[in-house]
């Protein structure tokens, strides 16, 4: 045990490994059909392909800004949003409820909507990636504020700490953690709501390669474009995780 | 020596314009020299907490009033340092950054305050944890970084509230032995609030009883057992004897609040 604790990325990729082996043999064997579910070998090999037809990795970049573009929007507007509804407390009781009951719309069929507002463009797609991106930050950011410990609160007091620095000092760090859930809860939705109007307008990205794929029945270009997508999500994954360990160390 | 801290008929209740208000503290008096280790003990509820609040200036809603050489209590200030029962070390600094906290908030520039922090850090005996984060510590070592962290503060008066009181027996003796070295090497004025009838005689001068709510002071017993003291002293006559007598004096209020509080959760 203590040695899958030491290696946890390579014993992740070794079960990765073991899994698309399993599911290559299952596939040749004729459990699993290949219509359906491409052999990964197949799915591999598809990379080269759909990169020279489609510029895989130009697309791939293409998907990831603007998932950062609608992330960082998200993040500038939802958390002093959440930190408003923290601070009114009337305003947090009376809007939250409504915040998460909006968080569980699907906002993606909203879409004709946003392409009469911002036409077939970037900004109905960052639109439409910010919407479902910037609920759980808002909702996360008042629930860490509102679950800082009233001991930490009190050590501040104690030691004549400023409004400010109770704020930056004690009340933020503290309250990472939380906020941090709903970054990546808000990303997640973030991309898929971007993958899927790049989908649906046929307007690059990645989701314009799984669908040009899909319709040309290319199911191992279907998978290698969806795992690109995945790739996306790891990065955001691994890139936010990096800036919350920068934060708070442990 | 001059008395540092005066507290006068100090009442505080909570919920006053309820039908059922809480008087936590009743017209309590008490007066601590400079350098003296008090501890106050009383059964849950008796307002220990409630008076150590009052005293770091954190309630300020209350009647009567606390001087600290002679100059009135208005707020949380300088001279008054608190270490906290529950866990209050910052989970996201090091050891050598809880500690240095209340020098950063002095605004003390960061090579200074660092070898404050680990001199404080050293008089602790956590020297070699610097680096090391509250996750990363046993319970005792927690409690020792939150209190060299308000050693740091340099406060005129500390208040430990149960500082020990989540930690098994033979590490709260260990512990209690350090608090004694560092009291000797400061010559800190020290109050502590416990539960542990052991803990109030292996360390105080005096032992404030306090009776169940309303909180009063019952009586307040001289420990004249000799100084330096560790926790060897346990195994002295002399010391089961005081141990014996605030254990009959407690004995009637811990049973009051017992019956009281079966009373309330009956009601509900």
């Amino acid at each position: 045990m203590s040695r899958l604790h030491k290696m946890p990325i390579l014993v992740g990729f070794v079960g990765l490994l073991v899994c698309a082996l399993l599911l290559e043999v299952a596939v040749d064997i004729g459990w699993v059909m290949q219509l359906v579910v491409p052999r990964p070998s197949d799915t591999i090999l598809a990379f080269p392909e759909v990169q020279a037809d489609m510029d895989l990795f130009g697309n791939f970049f293409v998907t990831l800004g603007m998932t950062a573009g609608a992330t960082f929007l998200a993040l500038i507007i939802g958390i002093p949003f959440g930190y408003f509804l923290w601070r009114k407390t009337e305003y947090g009781v009376a809007y939250e409820g409504w915040l998460a009951a909006a968080f569980a719309a699907p906002t993606v069929l909203l879409y004709p909507l946003f392409l009469v507002i911002f036409g077939r463009s970037h900004a109905t797609l960052i639109a439409m990636g910010f919407i479902p991106g910037a609920i759980p930050i808002i909702i996360q950011t008042r629930q860490g504020l509102l679950g800082v410990s009233k001991t930490l609160l009190n050590v501040g007091r104690s030691f004549n700490v400023s409004r400010r620095d109770l704020f930056w000092k004690i009340q933020l760090p503290s309250a990472v953690p939380t906020i941090f859930t709903g970054i990546r809860i808000g990303v997640m939705y973030t991309l898929v709501n971007i993958v899927a109007i790049e989908y649906l307008i046929d307007f690059g990205g990645l989701g314009r390669i799984v669908s040009e794929m899909y319709f040309r029945f290319d199911t191992p270009g279907t998978y290698a474009s969806i795992i690109a997508v995945i790739f996306v999500s790891v990065f955001f994954y691994w890139g936010f995780g990096k800036i919350e360990k920068w934060l708070r160390p442990v | 020596m001059a008395d540092i801290l005066e507290i006068k008929k100090v009442s505080k209740t909570y919920n006053s314009q309820s039908d059922n208000p809480v008087i936590a503290l009743n017209d309590v008096d008490l007066n601590v020299a400079e350098g003296e280790f008090v501890s106050i003990i009383g059964p849950s509820g008796c307002g220990k907490s409630t008076l150590f609040n009052v005293i770091g200036g954190l309630i300020d809603d209350h009647e009567g009033e606390v001087l600290i050489e002679g100059r009135p209590v208005d707020g949380a200030h300088k001279d008054v340092g608190v270490v906290f029962q529950e866990e209050s070390t910052f989970p996201w600094r090091s050891t050598l950054d809880n500690v240095a906290f209340p020098l950063e908030i002095e605004g003390i520039d960061k090579d200074e305050r660092e070898e404050l922090a680990r001199k404080f850090i050293k008089l602790v005996g956590l020297d070699g944890f610097e680096d090391h984060y509250p996750a990363q510590l046993s319970g005792g070592m927690k409690q020792r970084t939150a209190v060299a962290r308000t050693l740091a503060y340099e406060p005129r008066i500390m208040l430990l509230d149960e500082p020990f009181g989540a930690l098994d027996e033979q590490t709260r003796m260990l512990l209690g032995d350090k608090m004694l070295e560092i009291w000797a090497a400061l010559n800190q004025t020290m109050l502590l609030i416990t539960h542990n009838i052991t803990e109030a005689v292996q360390l105080s001068d005096r032992v404030v009883v306090m009776s169940y709510r309303p909180g009063t002071i019952k009586e307040i017993i001289e420990i004249d057992l000799p100084r330096p003291r560790s926790s060897e002293v346990i195994s002295t006559p002399e010391f089961g004897t005081y141990v014996g007598k605030l254990w009959t004096l407690l004995r009637e209020e811990a049973s009051r609040g017992m019956v009281d509080e079966e009373a309330a959760i009956a009601a509900t």
